[in-house]
């Protein structure tokens, strides 16, 4: 009799389960699987994580951008040489001085559900973008425009920012400076233009949902849940001929192994990196391919820490370094040893890369390096202090810094190196309070000037963790704003490089790579270094 | 009953207050914050986020607001995940990890207790050793390598089912078995050891004596007696499950709650740490009391509230 009772009371618990469960299994895919399958050209990436955001304004991550960057589209559209091509404008006329840019928006612009996109939409985006209520990490992507940077800051109004949209397809832009890249930061997702009634209408939770999101990009989402995206071509897109794919899903798979078995089973056929140990294995499949990216890992030195205090114990120990070793036995993913700050991928004037003319500013010179450490003071590294290599806690960091404490034990004869690892947050916290003797870190560009690597070790600055401080460096900082000819500000920004290696706050090991499986099957991608891959043009060919 | 239900209500509140206080102060005890990047931003920016989210209060009054924000039912907004709350996020994963969490409770209990009950009536021969066999691997093997195992032939050597992902009851199959190996194994031991107990009392002779038929004895007599110790486990066991595991929703891309309560220590995303304890903490305490009715189905000798002298 209890038994039943029993019984019933799982049973009502059961079904109530049942009842909760099924509210969720309605709302997927269904429509998806069973039209035409083998007629529809569908391409399926794997983004490796749920966006943070999906508000273009809110959003600081390259999962995000590469989401963003299929859906929505500013007046310019980075092409794979990164630089920028007109896109939602058809032309650009800009100022003797270099400080006014008037767009011409092309005829006919819409967004994705038909609505006309005007130059206006650009105005109020961009004020949004900077309103101080709003709090964007990324406003300060917008500090080139005059008045931004007090708007911001609460200084000023949103009427003192210098965008006005002059008539429907006309946007005047005023800056602060000349910026020679500012029609790279136009294509950039802080400056996208968004659909202002969907923000009016719900001011939080507008991007939470396929409904409510509404761009202006090749594809327009239809779905998202689950851990999977779904887009379809945007029909009311004005270079809707160039987009060739019927469908476009982006899965969120976080764990890297699985994403490769998935890649292996087909269920994917892009994926968003690939684990490092199954490097050397997958080289030979052919669809492997490995992508430059725009950015450095490099060790900071605490420069007010002795004996860090000495150029010449930074430099023995920065040319103490195997670099070649590391990039080939440690981190294998086709990396390449960093002789200086700033990566390649910078085209110049001249059309050569920037990295090419500014060249390595060292070399891995055991000899060299001991005879600087001696210099110092620290003969064969007798007498070296203890110092401390701190890196946030992950097996590949690990691996390098003991590569490195054995290097520096080998080439220099020092001893005591100690290695200490934290937390992600903790890392974070002790490096901005200067704690620390030698910390791991890791820059990578925002936009593609040398200048997303040289402005950040301004005296004070924030992200100056080494604590470098050079009254000739921060006066070329300020004077290469001012500079509207991009030979000189090229040369000049060389010259900030030269100080910046010779004082060698720092200690590059290498450039980061992206490795990432493709199909050989799919064509027509677009990968540029300072933004995730681009599908407008892909097509899948069997 | 009322009342002891009543005295329940109150113990539960009690104990949620404890659990968010001293959530609150650990969390801020940590170095670092929700807004801490690599890259760092510029200070006014900081400032104008810290305001936004009321961060740049003193921690008392962030403390008062946030206990006033959740007796309204309002767990507050993630600072990571911009624009979600942390009711949205537990609205919209929760049902996930539950679907997950129930099939792999049912596998626990009906395959756990099915195969103790098997052990036991035939101890020392071999379906027991079996039993125990698997049980130890089961209890043995961590979840991540069975649920790679299980991806590795299911379905990149053999093609059965999708290797991760969510939608589609062939979706829960390979993280339901991951997840239920280690609490079946342990249940079938306890089931098994717990029935030799009540096995080897005199009473269950009286009954072999009597002429009841086998079936009846074990099903009726010894089961009932036996599976006490299997609903203690199974109250946190099941809340456990229900919640999500941040390791098998991570290998099979399950869009779960297991990946926040882990991720959001991480991220210092200080709302949902508190939003997810709290919402764990009621779970638990509500399959406890859950766990405490169902002794005195099973079991008429216990009572609820002891006799007042």
């Amino acid at each position: 009799m209890k038994l039943k009772k029993l019984t019933v009371l799982l049973l009502v618990f059961f079904s109530a389960a049942l009842l909760f469960s099924g509210c969720g299994t309605d709302s997927e895919t269904g429509e998806t699987d069973d039209t035409t399958p083998g007629e529809e050209m569908v391409l399926t990436y794997n983004v490796g994580t749920e966006p943070e955001t999906m508000d273009p304004h809110l959003s600081t991550g390259l999962p995000e951008a590469t989401i963003m960057l299929q859906i929505y589209e500013g007046l310019t559209r980075l092409n794979e040489n990164s630089l920028p091509d007109l896109a939602l404008a058809e032309s650009v006329e800009i100022s003797e001085d270099d400080l006014v840019y008037t767009f011409q928006l092309r005829d006919g612009l819409v967004w994705s559900n038909g609505e006309p996109l005007t130059a206006e939409d650009f105005e109020l985006s961009w004020k949004r973008s900077l309103d101080p209520e709003l709090a964007a990490d990324y406003a300060y992507m917008l500090y080139y425009i005059g008045g931004a940077e007090a708007y911001n800051s609460g200084e000023g109004t949103a009427d003192d920012v210098m965008v006005e949209a002059l008539d429907d397809k006309t946007l005047q832009v005023t800056l602060e400076a000349p910026t020679p890249f500012f029609l790279s930061l136009c294509a950039f997702k802080t400056y996208y233009p968004l659909y202002q009634p969907a923000i009016e209408a719900d001011a939080e939770g507008w991007h939470l949902s396929a409904d409510t999101i509404i761009g202006n990009g090749p594809f327009k989402m239809v779905s998202w849940a689950q851990g999977k995206m779904e887009f379809v071509p945007n029909e009311n897109y004005y270079d809707a001929d160039a987009v060739i794919l019927d469908r476009l899903f982006f899965t969120m798979i976080e764990n890297e192994s699985t994403e490769l078995t998935m890649f292996e089973t087909g269920e994917i056929d892009v994926t968003h990196t690939v684990p490092g140990p199954e490097i050397p294995r997958l080289q030979e499949t052919g669809e492997l391919y490995i992508f430059p990216e725009f950015g450095t890992y490099y060790y900071i030195f605490q420069v007010e820490k002795p004996p860090l205090d000495d150029i010449n114990v930074r430099k023995a120990l920065t040319l103490a370094i195997d670099r070649e070793a590391i990039v080939t036995n440690i981190t294998q993913g086709g990396q390449l040893p960093a002789y200086a700050f700033v990566p390649s991928g910078i085209p110049e004037v001249d059309g050569m890369d920037f990295r090419a003319n500014g060249g390595d500013y060292f070399a891995y010179d055991p000899e060299m390096a001991q005879q600087l450490l001696a210099e110092a003071g620290y003969p064969g590294g007798e007498g070296f202090p203890t110092v401390e290599i701190l890196y946030n806690t992950s097996e590949m960091h690990k691996l390098i810094a003991e590569a490195i404490q054995e290097m520096w034990k080998q080439n220099l004869g020092i001893e005591n190196v100690t290695l200490t690892n934290q937390e992600w947050g903790v890392y974070l916290n002790t490096r901005d309070e200067g704690d620390f003797m030698i910390a791991r870190a890791g820059w990578i560009g925002d936009y593609l000037d040398p200048f997303t690597f040289l402005d950040m070790w301004v005296t004070d600055g924030g992200n100056n963790n080494s604590r470098f401080s050079n009254a000739d460096y921060d006066r070329l900082l300020t004077e290469v704003r001012m500079v509207d000819d991009e030979v000189q500000r090229m040369e000049m920004m060389h010259q900030l490089e030269d100080i910046f290696m010779e004082e060698m706050p720092i200690c590059p090991i290498y450039y980061y790579t992206l490795p990432m499986m493709i199909k050989d099957y799919v064509k027509g991608y677009m990968k540029a270094a300072v933004s995730g891959i681009d599908f407008k043009t892909a097509y899948i060919e069997k | 009953m009322l009342a002891y239900l009543t005295k329940r209500m109150f113990h539960t509140i009690l104990a949620i207050w404890i659990v968010i206080t001293i959530t609150f102060i650990f969390m801020h005890a940590i170095p670092g914050g929700p807004f801490q990047r690599e890259k760092a931003i510029p200070a006014t920016i900081k400032a104008n986020i810290e305001a936004r989210y009321k961060l740049d209060q003193p921690l008392y009054l962030q403390y008062v607001d946030y206990l006033g924000n959740v007796v309204r039912g309002d767990l507050g907004p993630s600072f990571k995940y911009r624009g979600q709350t942390v009711n949205g996020i537990i609205a919209e994963r929760f049902p996930v990890s539950f679907q997950l969490g129930l099939l792999t409770f049912t596998i626990a209990i009906v395959v756990g207790i099915g195969a103790g009950i098997i052990a036991s009536i035939y101890q020392g021969r071999l379906p027991d050793y079996l039993t125990m066999f698997f049980s130890t691997i089961g209890i043995s093997v961590p979840s991540f390598i069975l649920g790679t195992l299980l991806m590795y032939f299911l379905s990149f050597r053999w093609g059965l089912l999708p290797a991760a992902m969510w939608g589609t009851p062939k979706h829960m199959i390979m993280p339901a078995i991951a997840l239920a190996g280690l609490p079946t194994a342990f249940i079938a031991r306890l089931t098994r050891s717990s029935m030799l107990d009540v096995l080897n009392q005199d009473y269950m002779r009286t009954a072999l004596a009597k002429g009841l038929p086998r079936w009846q004895i074990i099903w009726i007599h010894a089961v009932k007696n036996a599976i006490i110790p299997v609903i203690t486990y199974a109250g946190p066991l099941l809340a456990y499950v229900l919640t999500g595991s941040f390791i098998v929703e991570n290998i099979f891309a399950i869009p779960g709650l297991g990946k926040h309560f882990v991720t959001s220590i991480y991220n210092r995303d200080y709302t949902v740490i508190l939003g997810l304890t709290i919402f764990y903490s009621i779970i638990l305490i509500v399959l406890n009391m859950l766990v405490d009715l169902a002794y005195t189905l099973v079991d008429p000798r216990i009572k609820l509230i002891g006799k007042e002298e």
